[in-house]
């Protein structure tokens, strides 16, 4: 690709990506359940290194309860720069075969039981709540002696999740609002195996991980929206042109 | 090669005799008037998203599966495993906002320069009989789906049917089938969107057309170009002021069309939910009829008419007042034509409070629709801090809905009183030489 159209592209996808921010600040409705302001998530899908971890991490945190039906291995694979052997060592450990879709093998009568409901697929929560909603989730978790899990969540209060990062985070309590139930800081009362800094990019690369599955058409959109629309540009130039030479006898 | 073309055309015109007039007619010698505005590219944009509609639609039915048990996940093997499914879901689903966008320009563009008065008054009812099929198709088409706003919006509007005294209950059960939205109502809604609503769509499109053919189309003085001087470089018998339609404005709207893709490709390609108002949120979870969603709203494009539903109280026992305001509203677009009393077309000339009037409808038209979509409940408390939000949404959206209304009363009175001071209307479009 010539250093001129890779200057095009790049342009492009700044404009792209200001005509998102533009629509994605007018959001219809704020996917908000707790009622608190959401944090940034600073999410990329077209990072593959950060989808990379993000599959990581699923796999190893959370696949155990969790599906994605509509994803399948073979997918992500191709998706993600991985070969069928990376992902079929690293990320399958439920011996599905490779173009079988994402089945935790939790059985869900048990899981009923353990939670109190079903751990709900994760193909489309991002696109169900929004990334900054699962990114700020994962970030919210604190210990609540109140809660029959142990757990509790600002974020979604009493998640029927108990908190299955918190070797990685460690463990945020609560200060509570002066003689109410509100919370109104956490505070990270015993540190995990990561820096709070380490542990924000990994929520990111796992919220991007699930933008990424709960829409990976969007990898193929960014792709070819660039030259359909300077396509579209240069056919609407030689079509002025026309309508140009057609309409000089026009008074 | 020419000739092989020639002798086929030569072959078919024998045959078919009747078919180079009708081509001429419509097309080569339709004489249009030559003053056109940017307001005359949404009547050839609307067929544009139409033909994307079908062509679209036909290859979303061929992967899409009609039942309560699969819709959902059809969706999602269209958007995952079908070769560029994802593509042809997303022209379909921006194609029927952007089809609203374009029809309400549209039509706003018949009332700013009178098309829809004598002797227009047919292609204007035949058009608005079009917007009328045209939302039952866009809701039959939001519920298939089977998204859990897909669910709830279909129990909602279903429900409206309810109000109706005596037979309201037996008739919502009818029209879904159930008591519920439930596979059979699903069922009935793809048939009718994908077959009985398009036949009748295209049939109205055609006899729209036709019915513009016979009168001439208007333009923005609002001068009848027929009326006017004869003789043009064309045809001496025909209007000095028209010209053929074909290739004046096919090359002219084909320019329009390139802008519009445009547009249309920035919103498929890179905001495709366009920011949940295109695509909602609740409708990336399966219909569930035990989980009402936080807040449930129809589409934007419907919103002004939901809040008009919801802000006609209920009384003498009943709710069915706002359901009748709902239709009421789009009943009193009908007629226009026999509201508006008078004689000159465009508001270019028309009197000021023509034009007052008609930017309080817009406004009180986008107001309702951010009562309807629920950006006044977002709003109010942000704006007025502690205030009943009650009290407050409904004073604003009752007021829109009178103002909404009073459009057309004092349209009536305005004209019948002879209380509108018109400018004099050229005796030929401003733009001749």
């Amino acid at each position: 690709m010539t250093k001129r159209l890779t200057t095009m592209k790049h342009l492009f996808s700044t404009a792209a990506l200001a005509f998102g921010l533009l629509f994605g600040s007018m959001q219809a409705h704020a996917s908000e359940e707790g009622g608190a302001e959401l944090m940034k998530s600073g999410a990329n899908v077209h990072d593959r290194a950060s989808l990379q971890r993000g599959a990581q991490l699923f796999f190893n945190y959370c696949v155990g309860c969790h599906s994605l039906k509509y994803m399948r291995y073979s997918r992500i694979a191709e998706d993600l720069n991985l070969s069928e052997k990376d992902v079929m060592k690293n990320l399958n450990f439920t011996g599905a075969n490779f173009q079988d879709p994402i089945i935790s093998h939790m059985p869900a009568d048990m899981a009923a039981t353990w939670f109190g409901k079903d751990p709900p697929d994760l193909s489309l929560e991002a696109s169900a709540k929004s990334p900054d909603w699962i990114y700020t989730y994962l970030n919210t978790f604190y210990l609540d002696p109140h809660s029959p899990i142990g757990w509790n969540n600002t974020t979604l209060p009493n998640a029927a999740m108990p908190f299955p990062l918190w070797e990685l985070q460690g463990m945020q309590t609560a200060e509570m609002k002066h003689g109410s139930h509100e919370v109104e800081k956490l505070a990270l009362s015993k540190p995990g195996k990561m820096t709070p800094a380490q542990f924000q990019q990994a929520t990111r690369d796992l919220t991007a991980f699930l933008e990424y599955t709960s829409e990976p058409a969007a990898l193929q959109r960014h792709h070819y929206g660039i030259w359909v629309i300077l396509f579209l540009a240069f056919f609407t130039f030689l079509a002025y042109l026309l309508k140009s030479e057609y309409w000089k006898d026009v008074h | 090669m020419a000739n092989v073309f020639s002798n086929i055309g030569d072959w078919v015109n024998e045959r078919a005799p009747g078919m180079m007039p009708m081509y001429r007619a419509h097309m080569t010698e339709y004489y249009a008037p030559k003053n056109f505005n940017l307001w005359y590219y949404f009547g050839s944009l609307a067929i544009l998203v139409l033909v994307n509609q079908i062509v679209t639609g036909i290859f979303l039915t061929m992967n899409y599966n009609p039942s309560a048990a699969g819709a959902f996940d059809s969706v999602q093997y269209i958007m995952r495993d079908v070769e560029w499914g994802w593509l042809i879901r997303y022209m379909h689903s921006t194609g029927a906002s952007l089809f609203f966008v374009v029809v309400f320009l549209h039509m706003f563009r018949g009332l700013m320069y009178g098309s829809y008065k004598k002797p227009r008054e047919l292609v204007w009812l035949l058009g608005m009989l079009i917007f009328l099929v045209l939302m039952a198709e866009a809701f039959m088409g939001y519920v298939l789906p089977w998204g859990n706003m897909s669910f709830w919006g279909a129990k909602v509007i279903v429900s409206l049917f309810g109000t109706i005294p005596v037979i309201g209950n037996t008739l919502v059960e009818w029209i879904m089938g159930d008591f519920l939205p439930a596979d059979s109502t699903l069922n009935r809604f793809f048939a009718l969107h994908v077959i009985a609503l398009p036949i009748v769509l295209l049939l109205l499109v055609v006899l729209h057309i036709a019915a513009l053919h016979e009168v001439g189309s208007n333009n923005p003085d609002g001068v009848e170009i027929k009326k006017g001087p004869k003789g043009n470089r064309w045809d001496a018998l025909k209007p000095t002021d028209g010209i053929p339609f074909h290739p004046y404005y096919t090359v002219k709207d084909l320019v329009g069309v390139g802008f519009f893709l445009i547009i249309a490709a920035f919103i498929i390609f890179f905001a495709p939910t366009f920011g949940g108002w295109f695509l909602e949120h609740d409708n990336s979870i399966a219909a569930n009829n035990l989980v009402t969603p936080a807040e449930i709203k129809p589409v934007w494009y419907f919103t002004p008419f939901y809040a008009i539903v919801r802000m006609i109280p209920s009384f003498l026992g009943t709710a069915v007042w706002g359901v009748l305001g709902m239709f009421g509203a789009i009943v009193m677009l009908f007629l226009m034509p026999w509201f508006d009393r008078g004689t000159v077309k465009s508001i270019r000339y028309r009197g000021t409070g023509y034009k007052v009037a008609l930017a309080i409808f817009v406004l009180a038209f986008i107001g309702l629709g951010a009562v309807g979509a629920g950006i006044t409940a977002e709003v109010i408390p942000k704006w007025f801090g502690d205030v009943d939000l009650t009290t407050w949404e409904n004073a604003f959206g009752r007021l829109m809905t009178i103002c909404y209304f009073g459009f057309f009363a004092f349209l009536w009175a305005y004209t019948y009183f002879g209380w509108e001071k018109t400018k004099p209307v050229p005796e030929r479009v401003t733009t001749h030489d």
